[in-house]
């Protein structure tokens, strides 16, 4: 784990969201010895928070067209090394009436003038690839987004760090940066683990890192690194809410044809769809209020685009704070405004301070590019003469892989779950799944996740199973944990005590709870009143004298009628011989769906 | 020729069970209308009637705790008796079946998650595991099963403080299925013994027994010959064999689900199944009739009294959108906050207004509109369908199910006999 590369300069990198991920692989690959830090999971931040398009640049083919051309570029580069992570769902920009002819054209040319390969459809042809768009819409532009899954594109990044010999360290949260005659020498971090939630280390316990530069990749936190580095890093963090959909509407991604707006794209990722978003400049990246009309907003507005999203049923929204960056001296007074590029800022020519770099601003599109433009400073800074491979080399798990298999004979799995895995896996399918021994039961059947999966998470997350669902996306289907949340805390027993176990499933419930609080009328408060009944009625989770720690008395409850106490004559009589009774048994027309 | 009944009562559970067998006990003719299949099949088994006020949990004497409800509990319209009542007849309904009748105080029961939980009326093949009962135990669980983690269990038992020493195993089951099979297939297989699955069960259990005097197992253990197979593992480990009551697919719950269609068999009831309820006609400020629809058809079901119980939430005898909740079938009147976002609390096991949502009865059972006025004279509602309860948080779903079913259709069967 520790391991000190012997003479290689050091790079210490705050922050492990997709630029973090990206820049400890690189820095990695060309022979330094590098060191992440991340407070919480990998995508904690920014990253595990956004809508998951794959950008083709198309959205800033008018607006920002330099943002628009790396788009492209790093769209294609993606494809190659992070298959596996990635969908090619193709993307549409569509015009409505209302919607102007000249920004369509604009639009168009647009892409045309940055390589973004675009083909004009007509209503028709447009409806023939997506038939739920509205009846009403005018034409289309064709362009090749896609979607990507920032979890598994940071997991293997880091994994990959770490195969070429870096330290990645989740749930370590910078307290302090280092400053040794007037120069950046290191930070201090705080473990947060131990008995609990997570056990890597010994909580609370404090650590120095010295490295010879640091690099803050926080996004919107890089203000707060700043901070303690005494230098002004303004970052403005803007939020926006996504709506997950329970299904997909849709199979391409479909951008409204605007210049700029709110509700104006949806996303098909995995099993689910991702309507987006609200562009609003907050204070604090951590608090700020979610608030149910911009879920509102999300679904009216994009029933325009495709009117069955107004009757759907939406399983969760979530918020995320985008990290945008201008210099001091643009002011724009709009976020919508500010530029989506990203900015490198060396605090030895800006601030006298040497050894500290920030990264700013920018995409997950982007973030190899941009993990390769501060790698390139920091070894010229520090001397190194390497070569950027990260363009080249795949992921682990994107290496050479045919999905035609032999699910059953291979794996013992059922078509649809070994096609799932191995869109998740990979090429690592064969190691995570071929060797697995013994059973493999599927754990989450909404995402079809088999125990092999949870384990190879478990391995790499340890206990915490928010960061097992975000390996795996166990969890995160309709049913939002009610069949699944308390098989995944089994599967960490008997490896760790039952204690973290049982912590570990309160803080994936009540973090499912969290986002599902959004979705709760109609189909999804059905699910979530049957997820009540699974967990505190069948279960009795809420009033777990386990957890309250109250003393039960159980020499007051009843033993049983055969017990020494004398039953006063039972009211049986005649019957059947079967053994059953109910107790949550809401009696019903209906049901619901069981997720089975 | 007019579809004609005495009472009608909608929706197919608990509560419509119990509505139908206390109706036809006054002579009077029912039908029964439900949809789909009842979300019996998702419930443990267990009858809970009340095992938690105010916070305080598990309480021991659910009768005694009654009056600590709020008013608008369905509890306190049926009232302690109303209860009782609801008991005995389901007591009559499922017969040896289960335990429980012989004492006012609840049991304490293991649950799959691990804990225990307070229930009024057990199966009988739970019966030997209380955890009120001071013996001590072995739960056993099987290696390609998720649900259930027997180490987990025992040891999360053992921290609640149970008076008996608890140890988990995990073994292989002896027929080795696919690994997705469903836990029902193992019961059959168990039923069936197949390939004398029942001695090797039992020999690899035995060698993990270690003087522990009862041994649990997930309720898994046989579907139709479940004593059988019971009896042969006792008989061949030396120790009592109980069970654990799960989640879905619910072995109990099913059979739960076939003692209530036997028992409105044995009583003549006319059961209409698979078509919805989507109306009703009235005359006079009466309902006079329930409108199914049948393949696109309307087709009405007359009858002198009606009992809703279409279920809450989860059966969709409560229905809801962005803006309002609404109780589909006849729109009576669903108090809820006007903000959805008052609708939960921020903690997942807080207290959630949506548990509550519900039709407002009066002190006949019968749902009120928004001024406090009957709907209808000869309409009465039981279950789900009833607001005022948080029967999770309580522990109270069955009961709830059972003591209002039991009244409703009482008194609609008196009515109509009239």
């Amino acid at each position: 784990m520790h391991q000190q590369m012997s003479n290689a300069p050091s790079v210490l990198v705050i922050g492990g969201g997709s630029t973090g991920c990206g820049i400890v692989r690189d820095l990695a690959m060309r022979g330094l010895d590098a060191t992440l830090v991340e407070k919480g999971n990998l995508t904690h931040g920014t990253t595990g928070r956004m809508h998951g398009l794959l950008h083709s640049g198309g959205r800033y083919a008018v607006s920002d067209q330099s943002s628009a051309t790396e788009c492209i570029e790093e769209n294609r580069v993606l494809r190659r090394i992070a298959t596996h992570c990635v969908e090619m769902t193709g993307g549409l920009f569509v015009q409505r009436p209302e919607d102007e002819d000249e920004y369509f054209q604009k639009k168009l040319e647009g892409c045309r003038e940055c390589g973004i390969p675009a083909e004009v459809l007509s209503a028709e042809e447009a409806r023939e690839i997506e038939p739920h768009l509205a009846g009403d819409i005018e034409r289309a532009i064709r362009v090749p987004d896609g979607a990507v899954d920032p979890f598994r594109l940071c997991v293997a990044n880091a994994a990959d760090a770490s195969r070429h010999g870096a330290r990645v360290e989740t749930h370590a949260e910078v307290t302090d940066v280092l400053i040794e005659d007037g120069a950046v020498v290191g930070v201090e971090v705080e473990h947060d683990s131990g008995e609990g939630s997570f056990v890597h280390g010994d909580d609370g316990e404090r650590e120095e890192i010295y490295a010879d530069h640091v690099i803050n990749a926080t996004g919107a936190w890089a203000g707060r690194i700043g901070e303690m580095a005494g230098v002004d890093v303004a970052v403005r963090p803007s939020k926006g809410v996504m709506t997950i959909m329970n299904v997909r509407q849709v199979d391409t991604v479909i951008n409204r044809c605007k210049p700029k707006g709110d509700a104006d794209i949806v996303v098909p990722h995995e099993t689910t769809c991702i309507l987006g978003t609200t562009d609003e400049e907050v204070d604090d990246p951590e608090d700020y209020p979610e608030e149910g009309w911009e879920v509102d907003m999300m679904i009216d507005t994009l029933s325009d685009l495709v009117p069955m999203l107004s009757e759907a049923r939406t399983i969760r929204s979530f918020w995320g704070v985008r990290p945008l960056y201008e210099p001091p001296e643009v002011a724009s007074e709009d976020p919508t405004d500010i530029t989506r590029d990203f900015f490198l800022l060396d605090h030895d020519d800006r601030d006298d301070l040497p050894g500290l770099t920030s990264i700013v601003g920018g995409k997950l599109t982007t973030y190899r590019l941009m993990a390769e433009k501060i790698s390139d400073h920091v070894c010229d800074r520090l001397g190194v003469d390497a070569e950027c491979r990260t363009a080249e080399e795949p992921l682990p798990g994107s290496e050479d892989f045919s999905v035609l298999r032999d699910w059953m004979d291979e794996f013992g799995l059922r078509s649809p779950i070994g096609r799932r895995s191995a869109e998740r896996l990979g090429s690592r399918m064969d190691e995570v799944i071929g060797e697995w021994d013994g059973p493999n039961p599927t754990v989450c059947e909404c995402e079809a996740v088999t125990r092999a999966e949870i384990h190879d998470a478990i391995e790499g997350a340890g206990s915490e199973l928010n960061a097992v669902r975000l390996r795996t996306r166990a969890s995160m289907g309709n049913c939002q944990g009610a069949f699944c949340c308390h098989r995944m805390a089994n599967e960490l027993v008997p490896e760790y005590d039952e204690v973290v176990a049982r912590d570990a499933l309160d803080d994936l419930y009540q973090e499912r709870w969290k986002g599902e609080r959004h979705a709760l009328w109609g189909q999804q408060l059905s699910q979530a009143m049957l997820k009540h009944m699974l967990h505190a009625t069948t279960m009795n989770r809420d009033a777990d004298p386990a957890t309250t720690g109250e003393p039960v008395e159980f020499g007051a409850f009843d033993s049983g009628p055969d017990a020494s106490v004398a039953p006063d004559a039972g009211a049986e009589s005649a019957g059947n011989s079967d053994d059953a009774v109910a107790d949550g048994g809401t009696p019903g027309s209906g049901g619901t769906d069981a997720d089975s | 020729m007019p579809i004609r009944d005495d009472v009608v009562v909608v929706g197919g559970g608990l509560a419509g069970s119990m509505a139908a067998l206390s109706a036809a006990e006054s002579g009077a003719q029912v039908r029964l209308i439900s949809h789909k299949k009842s979300t019996l099949r998702q419930a443990s088994g267990l009858v809970d009637v009340l095992g938690a006020v105010d916070g305080e949990a598990p309480i021991s004497d659910p009768f005694a705790a009654v009056d600590r409800l709020p008013e608008t509990h369905p509890y306190r319209i049926v009232g302690v008796e109303g209860i009782r009542e609801g008991l005995r007849r389901f007591d009559d309904v499922v017969g040896d079946s289960y335990r429980g009748s012989h004492t006012d105080r609840n049991a304490l029961v293991p649950t799959h998650g691990g804990t225990i939980k307070p229930t009024a009326r057990y199966p009988v093949s739970v019966a030997p595991g209380l955890a009120s009962a001071e013996e001590d135990t072995l739960l056993v669980g099987f290696r390609g099963l998720t649900d259930f983690d027997a180490v987990a269990a025992a040891d999360h038992l053992a921290a609640t403080g149970v008076p008996f020493d608890v140890d988990g195993a995990v073994v292989d089951f002896p027929i080795r299925f696919r690994d997705d099979a469903r836990t029902t297939r193992l019961a059959q297989a168990l039923d069936n013994d197949q390939d004398d699955v029942r001695d090797r069960l039992a020999e690899a259990v035995a060698a993990e027994l270690d003087g522990h005097a009862r041994v649990g197992f997930p309720a898994m253990l046989g579907d139709d010959h479940g004593p059988a197979v019971r009896a042969h593992l006792e008989d061949r480990l030396g120790a009592t064999v109980f069970q654990i009551p799960t989640g879905p697919p619910s072995l109990l719950g099913m059979h739960l689900e076939d003692l209530l269609i036997d028992a409105l068999e044995r009583a003549e009831i006319r059961l209409s199944t698979g078509n919805r309820a989507v109306g009703y006609e009235t005359a006079d400020g009466r309902l006079t009739a329930v409108t199914v629809d049948r393949r696109g058809q309307t087709v009405p079901y007359h009858a002198d009294q009606v009992v809703l119980a279409t279920g809450g939430l989860v059966g969709k005898g409560i229905d809801s959108d962005r803006e309002t909740v609404v109780e589909p079938l006849f729109d009576c009147h669903v108090p809820h906050p006007e903000d959805r976002y008052e609708w939960s609390e921020a903690e997942a096991f807080g207290d959630h207004a949506f548990a509550r949502f519900g039709v407002v009865p009066d002190d006949d059972l019968r749902p009120t509109d928004a001024g406090g006025d009957v709907h209808f004279p000869n309409l009465r509602a039981a279950g789900g369908v009833l607001g005022g309860a948080d029967v999770a948080t309580e522990k109270s779903a069955a009961g709830v199910s059972i003591a209002t079913g039991s009244y409703a259709g009482r008194r609609a069967g008196e009515e109509a006999a009239q």
